[in-house]
């Protein structure tokens, strides 16, 4: 399909409302996409017209549900070249799922004096997850450590892999610096030592194919919120013996064969990890949010937000004082960043004022800012709906905020 | 909401951020806290000497935004020679303003200068900047080591 801009931004109702009398600009993509119609309209459809519950009714509105609850399961498979759909886990999102993984594998096959490694550029929830199973457990938490540009140190996670690593667990790609992980050597590294890899895609999910298989990660996890479907939506991709090998984390119903009080058999996956009732209309919301994307199509996608970045680098290096944090030579579109004399919380008040939507703070990844030395970054983060004159507003913002703190 | 930045970013905000005054450490003080916004990152430490009831000195450190900073600053000015009664008093009125529910222009106030920071409660997620060295006095008064506003 050929990249028309215009047609893509008229899908997303959001851009057309004014903030502070002006257009608003959205660049706080890697904290949440904005949403198209389609998936608007999925959302309003099952509340509207759709409602019931799933795998269990046999009224016509539960089966239309369920049938539509599984064909999101079967689109987000073949999304990630996950080989069945039965290898789809839907959870709330990323958070969720590794905090199932966490529970579920980390519980029974992490021991005492057993290793973990992250790294440096992990978001907390990649994190925190696992120092709460390593105060359970007695596990240690190995971190691979990171460059000025904001890289990892692949001859040090070498250094770090020995027989005592059970699982090694990175992101596709940072949310606070827009760094792309080599993660298909990690999970080979990772396997040769027979460790479990997980990998999470938040960020890398709306901006590049993720193909499990060519990855060879044993987990995957994602939210559907940051590749345009509804919030709360999401899970995560398990190999299918790790799935079957994983106990449940959550009981309760859905996730059971048969119950009595003398002996409980679950499910098989995926539905062993699914108990209760889900977010019916933010899993449909993914089917109409995979489609956007590939109606899109990811090569259009990379080619425009690799020339935003680009662009946007070009442009906000002519400010003075502001100062790049992070300038991996792969990297998604995040431009994160530091102003001279003024503090991002300060810089994030301004720029809203001028309808320019950006995240500063630590974007939960405080081991980032310390190893940077700055107590928060502003970060600009594009989407396919961005355009140039988005980065010609983010700029104009930024001068704007200089002459008041001038 | 208001329209225009210079309503939260007056001079005076701007100029005690670039000069805080009564910065830095108090050797030998009586009381002191530690205040945290994980939130933004602002991180400040209040030294207070505290005779007779009296606060004779008070001096900050730490780093944050600059409503955070000129919020310190002109706080150290404002309570600096106040009883704790006084003191304890305009805490509570400050914190009151920035919530929005008192108002300088109408209702009787000891706030002085302060008042410059009555918009801010038109900034929802700017009011711990302002509030968090005054919640991080409180706790020096009654000594806690340390004050969070999450």
């Amino acid at each position: 399909m050929t990249f028309n801009q215009k047609s893509i931004c008229d899908q997303f109702p959001v851009l057309r409302r004014t903030v502070h009398g002006k257009r608003l600009v959205y660049l706080d993509n890697a904290a949440t996409t904005l949403k198209p119609k389609s998936v608007i309209e999925a959302i309003n459809h099952y509340n509207s017209e759709g409602t019931a519950n799933i795998h269990r009714g046999v009224h016509l509105l539960s089966e239309e549900a369920t049938d539509k609850f599984e064909k999101s399961r079967v689109a987000m498979a073949k999304f990630v070249n996950a080989p069945t759909q039965n290898e789809i886990v839907f959870t709330s999102g990323s958070t969720m799922s590794l905090n199932i993984i966490a529970l579920g594998w980390g519980g029974a096959f992490v021991g005492k004096d057993d290793e973990i490694i992250l790294s440096r550029l992990e978001h907390h929830s990649n994190i925190v997850p696992w120092q709460l199973l390593a105060q359970r457990v007695g596990c240690r938490i190995r971190v691979i450590p990171i460059n000025d540009r904001g890289e990892l140190n692949l001859s040090v996670f070498r250094e770090l892999l020995n027989p005592r690593t059970k699982i090694v667990s990175v992101s596709a790609v940072s949310n606070a610096l827009g760094t792309i992980n080599p993660i298909e050597e990690i999970c080979h590294e990772a396997r040769k030592i027979g460790a479990l890899s997980i990998i999470d895609g938040s960020q890398a999910m709306s901006h590049t194919p993720v193909d499990v298989q060519k990855i060879g990660c044993d987990f995957l996890v994602f939210s559907g919120h940051k590749m345009y479907a509804e919030t709360g939506s999401g899970g995560f991709y398990g190999r299918k013996e790790c799935l079957e090998k994983m106990p449940p984390v959550f009981g309760g119903g859905d996730m059971i064969r048969s119950v009595s009080f003398e002996k409980t058999t679950f499910a098989p996956p995926p539905f062993k990890f699914e108990a209760g009732t889900p977010n019916i209309s933010g899993v449909l919301s993914l089917t109409p949010a995979i489609n956007f994307i590939n109606e899109v199509g990811f090569s259009a996608i990379q080619r425009h937000e690799h020339e935003l970045l680009e662009y946007g680098t070009e442009t906000l290096s002519r400010i003075n004082g502001l100062k790049w944090i992070g300038q991996a030579e792969h990297r998604a579109g995040v431009l994160s960043f530091v102003l001279e004399g003024i503090h991002p919380h300060d810089l994030g008040t301004l720029l809203d004022q001028e309808g320019v939507a950006i995240r500063t703070g630590h974007h939960c990844a405080q081991p980032v800012m310390q190893y940077f030395k700055v107590p928060a970054t502003a970060r600009a983060s594009l989407a396919i709906y961005n355009t140039r004159e988005d980065i010609d507003a983010l700029a104009y913002a930024l001068r704007k905020a200089q002459e008041v703190f001038a | 909401m208001s329209s225009s930045n210079t309503e939260l970013y007056q001079q005076v905000i701007l100029e005690h951020n670039r000069k805080p005054r009564n910065f830095g450490k108090l050797e030998g003080c009586t009381n002191q806290s530690e205040g945290y916004n994980p939130l933004c990152g602002d991180h400040i430490w209040i030294y207070l000497n505290v005779e007779d009831d009296v606060v004779q000195d008070i001096k900050f450190e730490g780093d944050g935004c600059a409503i955070c900073k000129a919020s310190t600053s002109m706080m150290t000015m404002a309570l600096k020679g106040k009883t704790k009664d006084e003191a304890r008093k305009i805490f509570d009125q400050f914190h009151k303003m920035v919530l929005g529910q008192l108002h300088p222009d109408k209702d009787p106030h000891e706030l002085g200068r302060l008042a410059m920071f009555q918009n801010i409660w038109q900034y929802p997620s700017r009011v711990k900047c302002a509030a968090l060295s005054w919640h991080t006095f409180v706790g020096a008064l009654n000594n806690e080591s340390s004050v969070s506003t999450e």
